[in-house]
């Protein structure tokens, strides 16, 4: 049952081979007896998933089941869960628990879903290697010494371990789709706006952006097809159309265009990367796709523009936690200076500090046009980048990462070293485009991942490239060697 | 050496909208603390705000009314500092891109001249809680109903030369957004504000002098002693051989003195950026023009229509016009009564004194506009004299009621039966004889001021009840006929 997709499940369960309660049991069950080696969860929420499963089985027994009815998921722990905690991976949210749900955790719960728990991230979304976490890093499950990526490292190390066969996941510059890579998974990062913000705790506003981690690409636009639509309590959310993502899965890719820009392909990435990619994008032509080299000029300047602006709004947006409402306080404050500079001293780790002072920095009178005015800029000039070249072709394909997982502690003490895993994946969120992760094959015993990159709101196009791979491929059916198989 | 004032205002109204400016929560006054902040006011993690139209609606009505650019594209930056009852660190406000662009109010002087005053620009902003000092065994109590209240910032340019030409100003903008109804008014509950920017300079230096901030200041008649007092200090400190630093300082009533709250190097880097949570908000000129189509007649307009359409004085219609609901109550009285100056005299002279007295709005009075008009009928038809007609009024305070009946249980019916009257003058003659000596040995034309005397005497005899034209022909005939 472990090994089962989200969309098999659906069918065992309609088909009443087991009961969302005993999946759902036997799930939990499995997730306490493997958990410490992976640290994939921080919280379980067992008394209200087998509330959730219960519940399901009797709306399928009702016949009011939806093709997610019963079916497990985790959260990553940035959406707001209703009674159960919500840590955002830091002290200073460990005894915080959501009076509300966040839109994107509703509306699972009202197709039917059973919540298993809440999984581990880098602090406030911040890092690539889920080590930045107040609870200990989450581990990689194809090498236990090796990072998972991230922010959302919990929620990819789970699906990979088959603790869970879906989870969610947050993206402000790679967090789906680098630790997706990582851990051999599927992992959609949609258009900015796609999916409801509201109860996702905010990292960098204007980058932030829901998707779903899953097992393979079918999986992902079910989950998508529930997540997807505005939301009237998010202005950002776009009123958009929701496509039928699973009804275009099949759709040929003869003629399909794709673009390989050559900066993506530059040296400094593990070749053996570059190959895995190569023989991907070989697969495609096989099956009728044109391929041409294209230019993405402005690429070496995503990450100072990102790491500019994301820091810049990440500075306003943490300022709410100051000891006053809610999450931690520091002990006995003398006077209100004190309150608010111990209290976050004591309650946020030192990525998040970093990037609170770069931030503030950044926005400081006198310093704003040179960083964050000029960061904009740059912003739109790599927006129109991709504008121009996806006038040419249907989707860019490229690596996800410049290298596997990387050993727990490598690049930990040298945050640019760990900034640059991002040189593949945020120019996307700077353009606020949609683009995924999926298996292509091995470095050593190591996952590639491929990354597809599509237009405004052509998730389903995206979906159903990933999906035709996978009908030809069977690079995500591959599990870590020496995972439990009982 | 002879000093000029220079003024400018900084004016938040808080507008009258059901809900607040980003969240659904109620905007009501007075309730319990915190029962009126939703997860929203309590920046909860992973709320968002979304922007109330209503709000947008009221902003521009106000650009309307004082005839400024609205801005098609406006947008809502970040305001970063610490406070406490600041929930989320920041204050969504506008700065770059305002609602409501470059516009003026013209204010009437004492001397009956007016000024134009140039309004830099106005801009929709969130309020912030209120801390609480009592004592909360030793720390402060946070209060956030009033967190995500609307308010619309109005930013004048320094063009005041006067404490009496701020709270006149103060008192336009006061009358623009009553009548527009987009604000209460109500200032003892802090739905307008005022912070006002002071300097002075040598008469006729064109440099502006160093400027303080008085904060946050709550009435007309405050605005103006706050000035005062501030003007003053500055003058001493500067004729004393001292300078004028830039700080914010506040205005202590009861001590009529102004005190040093933060000086410019204190003060926040408030690091303003765009809100990414909130969309640039664009409207076209269609948008604006349903507004404007929708907009009252505006108090300028008003006053004016008040002395061309009733014969009103410029003093009186500018009273009457200032708020909308004394400006609706005198005209719904005049359409009962048709006397515009009988009926503009009771509500600038009894009626204000009332409801000065308690406290109270026009819109909260107890006698109502019929219940006035009622009043004024009977001493127009002369049924009661004025001086009656005071105490009717009091009883109608007091006691609710129509005219007719308080005059008919009383029995202040005034006397016309010009028997009875002759009678009660018959007897004051009587009665004053050394009066009456010395009006018959007065020049004729001394007489008619002698005449108050006896007709005083007839009132009282009368209880103030005789009809006064009636007893002063009958008095005059009577006495010359003594002559």
């Amino acid at each position: 049952m472990f090994n089962l997709t989200l969309s098999e499940l659906s069918q065992a369960l309609s088909q009443g081979q087991f009961s969302s309660l005993e999946l759902t049991q036997a799930l939990l069950e499995r997730i306490k007896r493997l958990d410490s080696q992976y640290n994939s969860f921080i919280t379980l929420s067992e008394e209200q998933a087998l509330l959730q499963a219960k519940a399901a089985d009797a709306s399928r027994a009702a016949g009011h089941a939806t093709p997610l009815t019963g079916l497990p998921v985790a959260h990553k722990d940035l959406f707001c869960t209703q009674g159960i905690r919500t840590s955002c991976g830091s002290r200073m949210l460990d005894n915080f628990v959501s009076p509300y749900n966040a839109t994107l955790v509703e509306r699972l719960n009202q197709a039917g879903m059973v919540t298993l728990g809440k999984t581990n991230m880098d602090e406030f979304a911040m890092g690539s290697s889920n080590e930045s976490s107040y609870y200990g890093p989450a581990r990689n499950p194809w090498d236990s010494q090796r990072v998972p990526g991230g922010s959302s490292g919990g929620s990819a190390a789970a699906v990979a371990a088959r603790l869970v066969p879906a989870a969610t996941g947050s993206d402000t510059g790679g967090s789906i789709r680098q630790p997706a890579a990582l851990c051999g998974i599927t992992g959609l990062k949609p258009t900015y706006g796609r999916i409801s913000r509201y109860g996702m705790i905010a990292y960098a506003s204007s980058f932030d952006q829901a998707g779903p981690m899953t097992r393979s690409a079918e999986d992902a636009a079910l989950l998508l097809q529930a997540m997807a639509g505005e939301d009237p309590l998010d202005s950002t959310c776009a009123v958009h159309p929701v496509p039928d993502y699973r009804a275009s899965l099949n759709n040929s890719l003869s003629g399909l265009r794709i673009g390989l820009p050559k900066e993506y392909f530059a040296e400094g990435t593990d070749p053996e990367i570059l190959q895995r990619v190569r023989e991907a994008v070989a697969e495609f032509e096989k099956m009728g796709a044109q391929v041409k080299e294209v230019s993405l000029p402005n690429t070496q300047l995503s990450i100072p523009a990102y790491y500019i602006l994301a820091p810049a709004e990440a500075s306003s947006n943490l300022s709410r936690f100051d000891g006053v409402r809610y999450g931690h306080r520091c002990a006995a404050p003398k006077d209100l200076e004190d309150l608010y500079k111990r209290t976050r001293e004591e309650g946020f780790g030192t990525e998040v500090k970093r990037r609170i002072m770069v931030g503030t920095y950044a926005l400081s009178e006198g310093f704003y046009d040179a960083y964050y005015r000029k960061a904009q800029q740059i912003r739109r000039l790599i927006q129109q980048d991709f504008v121009r070249v996806l006038q040419d072709v249907d989707v860019i394909m490229a690596p996800v990462t410049p290298c596997a997982a990387f050993p727990l502690g490598e690049k930990n003490s040298d945050p640019v070293s760990m900034y640059m895993e991002d040189v593949f994946t945020l120019s996307l969120n700077l353009a606020g485009l949609p683009g995924m992760s999926i298996p292509c094959g091995f470095s050593g015993h190591l996952p590639v991942g491929l990354q597809l990159i599509g237009n405004y709101f052509d998730e389903a196009r995206l979906l159903n490239i990933a999906h035709q791979y996978q009908q030809v491929t069977d690079w995500h059916q591959h599990t870590p060697a020496n995972l439990s198989e009982d | 050496m002879e000093w000029e004032v220079v003024i400018g205002l900084e004016i938040h109204v808080q507008l009258a909208t059901q809900t607040k400016i980003f969240s659904g929560a109620s905007t009501a006054f007075g309730a319990e603390p915190n029962t009126q902040a939703c997860a929203v006011d309590l920046a909860l993690p992973g709320t968002l705000p979304v922007f109330n139209e209503n709000a947008l609606r009221m902003a521009i009505m106000f650009g309307l009314a004082i005839d400024a650019e609205i801005g098609k594209r406006s947008v809502f930056e970040r305001k970063n500092y610490f406070y406490p009852d600041l929930p989320k660190g920041y204050q969504t406000t506008q700065l770059a891109e305002p609602i409501v662009g470059t516009g003026h109010v013209d204010i009437q002087l004492e001397d009956g001249s007016s000024r134009r005053v140039r309004i830099h620009h106005a801009h929709l902003e969130e309020d912030a809680g209120k801390s609480l000092h009592e004592d909360f065994h030793g720390m402060s109590g946070i209060d956030l109903n009033r967190a995500g209240t609307p308010l619309v910032e109005i930013v004048s340019e320094p063009d005041m030369r006067s404490a009496k030409e701020a709270a006149a100003y103060a008192r336009k903008i006061h009358a623009i957004v009553t009548t527009l109804g987009i604000c209460d008014g109500n200032m003892a509950e802090g739905s307008m504000r005022c912070d006002c920017n002071v300097s002075i300079r040598p008469k006729g230096q064109e440099a502006l002098g160093t400027r303080t901030e008085l904060k946050n200041i709550n009435s007309f008649r405050f605005i103006e002693r706050a000035i005062e007092t501030e003007v003053a200090r500055q003058i001493d400190l500067i004729e004393d051989g001292g300078r004028v630093v830039q700080e914010t300082r506040l205005y202590d009533p009861d001590r009529n003195e102004t005190r040093s709250m933060r000086s410019k190097e204190e003060a926040n880097d408030y690091r303003y950026f765009p809100c990414p949570d909130l969309l640039p908000v664009i409207i076209d000129d269609a948008y604006i023009e349903t507004i404007r189509e929708q907009l009252p007649e505006l108090p300028d307009a008003r006053r004016q229509r008040f002395i061309d359409q009733y014969s009103l004085s410029d003093y009186d219609a500018g009273v009457l016009a200032s708020e909308r609901a004394q400006a609706d109550y005198f005209e719904e009285v005049v359409t009962l009564t048709g006397d515009a100056k009988l009926s503009a005299n009771w509500i600038t002279g009894e009626l204000a004194r009332f409801l000065n007295q308690a406290d109270l709005s026009i819109s909260a009075s107890p006698v109502s506009a019929q219940q006035l008009a009622g009043l004024i009928q009977r001493i127009q038809d002369d049924t009661i004299t004025g001086k009656i007609g005071k105490n009717v009024f009091e009883l109608l305070w007091n006691e609710g009621g129509t005219a007719d009946s308080i005059i008919e249980a009383k029995g202040l019916k005034q006397v016309n039966d010009s028997g009875a009257i002759e009678a009660a003058i018959d007897q004051v003659i009587a009665q004053c004889t050394p009066q009456v000596d010395q009006y018959i040995a007065a020049e004729p034309d001394k007489r008619g001021k002698m005449l108050g005397f006896f007709m005083g005497q007839v009132m009282k005899l009368t209880q103030g009840k005789a009809n006064p034209g009636q007893v002063q022909g009958l008095l005059k005939q009577k006495l010359d006929q003594l002559c």
